[in-house]
């Protein structure tokens, strides 16, 4: 842990909240981390709408990472503009921007009010859950290109990436609200109307009654065959693969009791089930929403599209042009910018790389190349612009055949391994049994009683029962886990994640953060005065480790810094408080070429004497090393990285000797090596972050992306954690456990009234009201079973206690 | 009794109305984005939003 040497009180930004290393940017008693936070606060300021500052302290994103010049420029490429507008008529342009800084009430309030800061953005609505704004411009007034500065400019960067071209967003499905709505009403006015067959309606009223039951005939209707069709789609899909699965039953039973109603109400018999029916539906779409309600922010199948740019710079005779990546080909020459992710694998033909590969490889530093070598596509350029020659398109690149590294998915939990669905397959068959035998039975003593007593079994032992107590529990474990910040793809994921006896970690971004920090100094002792040289040095430069350095040292006062120099891929130096001071790699301190491969050590020289060099490692995130020694004692462990061994003496003591630590993996070893776990019998849970750990993802039983906020880009995978919850991992692995309990446990309650209901329909006397008291009964008691036990479970383990 | 009948057919039609407000809250994305909403209506001024209905249908047409 860095230790703070500063003495004075850390002032935070009053834009991004970061601390401030920089106390001589104050716009009056308020103070900025950085220029482009200032200008930011400005630009707010100058157009009154500074209640975005009281509505939420430091409500903005931090503006350190200046965003470049023309940076959508390509907009005004009629090409991609057209795929990106949603529609455009001859004065107003609407287009939907995907804004990923937006988080709270002030962030919501500044952007509805853009028509206010700019007169020529007509309207403008947030999607506060999926982080997008709805813009509507005048594009007489104002070009595409300039709305997405406007942004920016206040804060907010829109994110374009090469999948806006591929997708027209994600379509939202509403379909089973609307079924669920006609569910709940027919539900109701049936179990209205219905009343008055219960309650014994006089002989007399015939005509009354028949105007009860003709009703529920017609409100029927759109219950059956409307919000049932969810479970005829599903069964008939499951019948297509050869396999019995859980709505299948229910819809035998569905449909034998609506004929049965029918049948009733046409010959005058009585009065049918419609409320049971209708009720049954409506209670099983409500569970399916429940545990269906997606994290629609979230993306579980990204590919590289979403990861890329949309477009990039071509140098085309010395002048440099947009072309959209498509439409990149061999041989081009592009023009990689400062922070700019590299779409194609190609050569470098000018400037000097450095080059952070840490999502695709795992390695945690950046990597230097130079001119004439090759780099890889999916590699952001951390210093300067280069220019590389592309070799390979980028289809066949090599990100791209990371992606498509497919995993054998025969491991992945599928719906008919659930142990559900088993339990269904059974019970049907002795609901079936039993339904059999009252009709052989019926057969010697009373052949007139048949129908009606197996039609009555199969109604009142449909197994909603099972399925009603699965949805709910499964909704509300999604939801617990939701809160906690755990993001699981599907319900299947629970039954999965309960099953787990191996869990492999990736290292860099996983176990340890993606923020630089430094580790130790190595040296003659710096005095307090060179420290502060050497961090108003560092604060000049934007690169990663010389961040690290600012905050390692702290920044207690600022001393003026003359001749600032940076040398790309090498070092910065210049004459601070008139002592020259430089830091950077040993080959630039040392004037000699060493192999670079020490990019972690810092070199420090005051006045062309070498100082000592400061090593800069990835911080290890808080509380996981006692979580990994905890769930060693449960679980085989197993780190498998894609970086160096330097930290392997240390790994070792937090998750012992025994379990397996590789280092240097390459993507498909680390597949390979879970497919070796798992033909060994092990079920692997597999949490990694990057693309290196894509495959591996993909092969484990559970794979769970790691991010440092949900908005980042992450790897396919069947869940997603925010890399604070991972501390909470044990907890999830056992509340996952208690699931199946929870579920047997309200499906056995259910039976007890199920048991009581075959009583009575065997002996072929189940009368309407019986069905009509036992079906919502035993509903409720699952539905506050199944909620009670699994808050319950949760508040033990301590996953009530989120914010 | 034929008042009773009468009762049915008012109580049923305000039932639809309910399912119809329903069904249009769902059709114009209230569901969409749950949190929006309950933020917005904390600010002191309200600013116009778009009709979100215009824009989904102006989508379909487009495509």
């Amino acid at each position: 842990m860095p230790t703070y040497t500063t003495t004075k009180k850390q002032t935070t930004c009053f834009h991004c909240g970061e601390n401030c290393t920089n106390t001589a940017l104050k716009v009056e008693d308020k103070n900025f981390c950085c220029q482009g936070c200032k200008t930011v606060y400005e630009i707010i300021h100058q157009t009154g709408m500074c209640n975005y500052y009281t509505l939420h302290a430091s409500p903005g994103a931090t503006q350190k990472q200046k965003i470049r010049e023309n940076k959508f420029a390509f907009l005004t490429d009629a090409e991609i503009a057209s795929k990106l507008i949603s529609f455009k008529n001859s004065t107003e342009t609407h287009i939907t921007f995907y804004l990923p800084h937006i988080h709270c009430s002030s962030c919501l309030w500044l952007l509805e009010n853009l028509p206010k800061i700019n007169s020529a953005i007509l309207s403008s609505k947030v999607n506060f859950a999926r982080k997008e704004v709805d813009i509507i411009f005048s594009h007489t007034q104002i070009s595409l290109e300039n709305t997405a500065d406007l942004l920016a400019s206040i804060g907010y960067e829109p994110y374009i990436s090469l999948q806006n071209l591929t997708r027209n967003g994600n379509t939202y499905n509403n379909a089973k609200l609307y079924k669920l709505g006609v569910a709940g009403f027919c539900f109701a006015n049936i179990m209205l109307l219905s009343f008055p067959e219960y309650l014994g309606i006089d002989e007399k009223e015939i005509l009354l009654a028949n105007v009860f039951r003709y009703l529920n005939v017609v409100l029927s209707i759109p219950a059956f065959f409307y919000s049932g069709s969810e479970f005829y789609i599903s069964a008939w899909k499951g019948l297509q693969h050869k396999f019995l699965n859980i709505d299948a039953p229910i819809v035998l039973a569905i449909i034998i009791t609506y004929f049965r109603s029918l049948y009733e109400v046409f010959t005058g018999i009585g009065g049918g089930y419609f409320d049971s029916m209708s009720g049954i539906i409506f209670l099983m779409l409500a569970g399916r929403v429940l545990q269906e309600k997606t994290y629609e922010q979230l993306n579980f199948d990204r590919d590289y599209t979403s990861y890329f740019p949309i477009a990039i710079s071509k140098m085309v005779n010395g002048k440099k042009t947009v072309v959209s990546l498509p439409n990149v080909q061999l041989n081009d020459t592009l023009r990689i910018h400062q922070d700019e992710l590299i779409p194609a694998d190609g050569i470098i033909t000018r400037g000097k790389a450095l080059i952070d590969y840490s999502f695709v490889t795992g390695e945690s530093t950046p990597i230097q190349k130079e001119m004439g070598e090759i780099v890889y596509a999916g590699g952001r350029q951390m210093d300067g612009d280069i220019e590389v020659l592309v070799i390979k398109e980028v289809a066949q690149s090599y990100l791209t055949k990371l992606w498509n590294n497919q995993a054998d998915k025969t491991s992945k939990p599928s719906e008919q391994h659930t142990f559900v669905h088993l339990l269904s397959k059974y019970f049907t068959w002795v609901v079936l049994a039993i339904a059999f035998m009252a009709a052989v039975y019926w057969q010697f003593y009373n052949p007139s009683l048949i129908l009606p007593s197996v039609t009555a079994v199969l109604i009142v032992a449909c197994p909603c029962a099972l399925l009603l107590s699965n949805t709910f529990t499964n909704g509300n474990i999604l939801r617990i886990f939701g809160n906690n910040k755990l993001y699981l793809r599907n319900a299947q994921t629970i039954e999965a994640l309960a099953n787990i006896t191996t869990i492999v970690f990736d290292k860099t971004g996983t176990l340890t953060t993606n923020q630089h920090a430094v580790v130790e100094y190595n040296g003659t002792p710096l005095t307090q005065y060179e420290k502060q040289l050497v961090a108003s040095l560092a604060a000049q430069s934007n690169h990663t480790l010389s961040r690290a350095l600012c905050s390692y040292i702290g920044y207690p006062s600022e001393l003026p810094v003359l001749a600032f120099k940076n040398h790309v891929g090498l070092g910065i130096e210049g004459f601070v408080d008139e002592t020259l001071v430089a830091i950077g790699s040993k080959e630039f301190l040392m004037l000699q070429n060493t192999t670079i491969d020490n990019t972690t050590q810092v070199y420090v020289a005051i006045e062309g004497r070498v100082k000592g060099k400061f090593s800069v490692g990835n911080q290890y995130r808080e509380n996981l090393p006692k979580v990994l020694s905890t769930l060693s004692t449960k679980y085989q462990l197993a780190v498998l990285s894609g970086d160096n061994n330097g930290e392997q003496p240390y790994l070792e003591t937090i998750i012992g000797r025994n379990a397996p630590l590789l280092f240097n993996l390459k993507p498909t070893e680390k597949l390979s090596l879970v497919k070796q776990m798992q033909q060994q019998g092990k079920n692997v849970l597999m949490i990694g972050d990057g693309l290196n750990d894509a495959g591996a993802l993909q092969q484990a039983q559970v794979g769970i992306a790691v991010a440092e906020n949900t908005n980042t880009f992450t790897p396919a995978s069947d869940a997603i954690i925010d890399a604070n919850s991972l501390a909470k991992i044990e907890q999830f692995l056992l509340l996952s456990k208690w699931n199946k309990r929870i579920v047997l446990a309200a499906f056995t309650t259910s039976l007890l009234y199920n048991i009581i209901g075959i009583v009575y329909a065997v002996q072929g006397q189940l009368s309407p009201m019986i069905a009509a008291i036992l079906m919502p009964a035993s509903s409720i008691t699952i539905v506050a079973l199944t909620y009670g036990a699994s808050g319950i479970v949760a508040r033990y383990l301590g996953l009530k206690n989120y914010e | 009794m034929s008042v009773i009948v009468l009762l049915l057919f008012a109580s049923i039609s305000v039932a639809s109305l309910f399912l119809l407000a329903f069904l249009w809250s769902v059709k114009s994305g209230q569901f969409k984005d749950e949190e929006g909403a309950s933020i917005r209506m904390l600010f002191e001024e309200y600013t116009a939003k778009p009709s979100v209905k215009k824009l989904t249908t102006n989508r379909q047409n487009k495509n």
